[in-house]
């Protein structure tokens, strides 16, 4: 297994880190071969599996993730960057000339693309894990599916689901909180409504990529709800659906028709 | 059951049952106020109760109000019917162990526990009756549900004041309790009137030797929960049910609710008698064991409609037209019953505040064009 980084805040990697007892099983189960946040030893490809952290933003890293393809058998992304472009993907929206200006001394120096896109976007992705950052259980379990050889399978329910499992109150209907559970995808565990604040959807659209006309996520009647049932102005409404997975198709298609409305 | 089996007990003297409980080793769960709704948690003392609250419940909102008085059941309910207590929304079921040129398989049933739960309403017994009907009264019994039902004693509280959500009384489950409990409580001016509905209630009510109510306060209980059946707003005809609604299969009113409905399983999770479920498993890194275990599940999902090869509900209308058609309707042909019981947790709950008394009736009109209301009409 390789673990490749493009760019991204590396929070993802640390998921890994973080598996404790389970990281040793893993080291067990498939060698670490190349994982630089983790350790100097370098193997060089080909790879059973690769994970990639981080979306391309620069001309350097879009043709460095095909090198990456080249070297995996398997290559699956880790996390929202990687998955729908991160937050940084902001910037689709924006000039990043101007923050270039604004943000650095000598801005000639930064050599960076005026987009920001998933890694689907370059190559081929066998396997997509949303979150930001991911859940380390759904990792072990994808890594634990394809040492088996069984194809792994994530579940594209609601969030609001696994809320209503744990006993959850819907913060929504009880706190008038404009949450994003409803049309984002499990995966997180219901984390933000457990500690009583609003789901801000970074496991990406419920059914993502299988979505289709009439098919879930339906964010036309949830940003609705937002507007006219907890009185958020268009704005407020365009800054809901554009975070940490904002360029999904669903949640950009939403954002833009709000900000028409502005 | 005969008034002479009634017992009064002043509100101050609950604390007597809820001891007595205790000492027959019950864990006792009770409506609690947590994160701005009532939720069962257990409970040891009256304090634990929600006194003084109320709640206002409405299409997609809820709120909880304190009143200051010394009411305790004057929250009519949370968004948790009985059903967690039965069928646990994760049950593991099978400990599934790789062995010599094969596998073995355990099955893991729950620790059997003693729970009394005070402040089921009628609409709650009559969804437990129906789950128990499914989990129970079929050749093929669930033994996990019936572990967990086997001790559970329900102690219910009949209802002096109806939400504006609340139809119970044109589903003629409530609002007063008439079977499937233990005990029965209707709580007057500061005093509580019990009524033994089972041979473990009728036991627990002599123990408690309590005065016998009059037949003047008997009859003032009475009167108050005739009154919360009359002040009910909402209803649902469903005297043209299930044909009705087979007929409607194309009316044009599913698009108009699934461009509002989110397909986000909130209604079917807070049903009393949803019953769908997935299983899961959970394998180790090494592949020598998993867990199997059941999960609430909806027909909201994408999963619920894929069989091999194919999703045969891909899109929301596919879904909601098949909740609400076997809620209402093949529930009929399926037990004999209609699937909804009248709580109204499914309009409450609702992020977007679907209404389905108001579905119904739209979906069963004859001119679908003109009764099909646009998006904006509901907020």
């Amino acid at each position: 297994m390789g673990v490749f980084k493009f760019a991204s805040c590396d929070g993802c990697q640390l998921s890994i880190l973080n598996l404790e007892d389970d990281l040793l099983a893993l080291g067990q189960a498939l060698d670490i071969a190349y994982f630089p946040e983790a350790s100097s030893r370098m193997e060089a490809g080909p790879y059973d599996i690769a994970l990639v952290e981080g979306s391309i933003t620069t001309a350097e890293d879009a043709h460095r993730i095909r090198s990456v393809r080249e070297q995996a058998i398997v290559l699956m992304t880790i996390g929202a960057c990687a998955t729908a472009g991160g937050i940084q993907a902001l910037r689709n929206w924006a000039d990043v000339e101007s923050f270039k200006q604004v943000v650095y001394p000598s801005p000639q120096y930064i050599q960076s693309l005026s987009t920001s896109t998933p890694i689907s976007g370059h190559v081929r992705v066998d396997f997509e894990l949303w979150g930001c950052p991911i859940d380390k259980g759904q990792l072990l379990r994808i890594i634990t599916d394809l040492l088996a050889g069984v194809r792994p399978r994530l579940s594209a329910d609601s969030v609001c689901i696994e809320c209503k499992r744990r006993g959850n109150v819907c913060v929504m209907v009880a706190k008038g909180i404009p949450c994003l559970g409803p049309v984002t995808r499990t995966g997180c565990g219901a984390i933000c409504p457990s500690m009583g604040r609003d789901c801000y959807g970074c496991f990406g659209p419920t059914e993502g990529a299988r979505t289709g006309p009439g098919m879930p996520p339906n964010t036309a009647s949830l940003a609705h709800q937002f507007h006219q049932g907890l009185q958020l102005i268009p704005i407020e409404v365009v800054r809901r659906f554009r975070g940490i997975n904002g360029d999904t198709e669903s949640f950009k298609r939403e954002s833009e028709s709000w900000e028409k409305k502005m | 059951m005969a008034p002479e089996t009634r017992g009064i007990l002043p509100l101050a003297d609950l604390q007597r049952l809820l001891d007595t409980l205790h000492i027959r080793g019950y864990r006792i769960a009770g409506p609690t106020v947590r994160d701005g709704a009532v939720m069962w948690e257990t409970i040891s003392q009256i304090s634990d109760l929600p006194i003084g609250w109320r709640d206002h419940q409405e299409p997609g909102r809820y709120r909880l109000e304190q009143t200051g008085s010394a009411e305790i059941f004057g929250v009519v309910h949370g968004p948790q019917s009985l059903k967690p207590f039965a069928f646990a929304p994760r049950e593991p079921l099978l400990q599934i162990k790789r062995a010599q040129g094969g596998f073995s398989a355990h099955p893991e049933l729950p620790e059997p526990e003693k729970v009394a739960v005070i402040g089921a309403r009628a609409c709650d017994l009559a969804g437990l009756a129906i789950q128990d009907q499914i989990f129970l009264n079929s050749s093929y019994q669930d033994p996990y549900y019936a572990v967990r039902r086997e001790e559970l004693f329900v102690i219910a509280v009949n209802c002096t004041r109806a939400l504006p959500t609340c139809f119970c009384a044109s589903m003629d489950t409530g609002p007063r309790a008439k079977n499937g409990f233990d005990l029965a409580l209707t709580e007057i001016d500061n005093q509580l009137v019990l009524e033994a509905g089972s041979e473990a209630g009728s036991d627990l009510l002599s123990a408690l030797s309590l005065p016998l109510a009059s037949h003047n306060v008997i009859g003032e209980a009475a009167a108050r929960v005739e009154a919360c059946a009359r002040s009910q707003v909402r209803r649902l005809d469903h005297t043209r049910l299930p044909q009705a609604l087979y007929d409607a299969y194309e009316h044009p009113r599913w698009d108009d609710v699934a461009a509002r409905c989110l397909a986000c399983a909130n209604c079917t999770m807070v049903c009393p008698t949803c019953f769908c479920h997935t299983v899961e498993e959970t394998p180790d890194l090494t592949g020598q064991q998993t867990e199997h275990a059941r999960l609430w599940d909806s027909c909201f999902t994408q999963e619920h409609g894929y069989i091999h090869g194919k999703n045969v509900r891909p899109t929301i209308k596919d879904r909601y037209r098949m909740w609400i058609t076997h809620k209402l309707a093949s529930w009929i042909d399926q037990f004999g019953t209609s699937g909804c019981v009248g709580c109204g947790r499914c309009i409450t709950w609702c992020p977007v505040g679907i209404d389905l008394t108001e579905e119904l009736p739209a979906l069963l009109a004859s001119d679908g064009r003109q009764s099909a209301k646009s998006t904006s009409g509901n907020t």
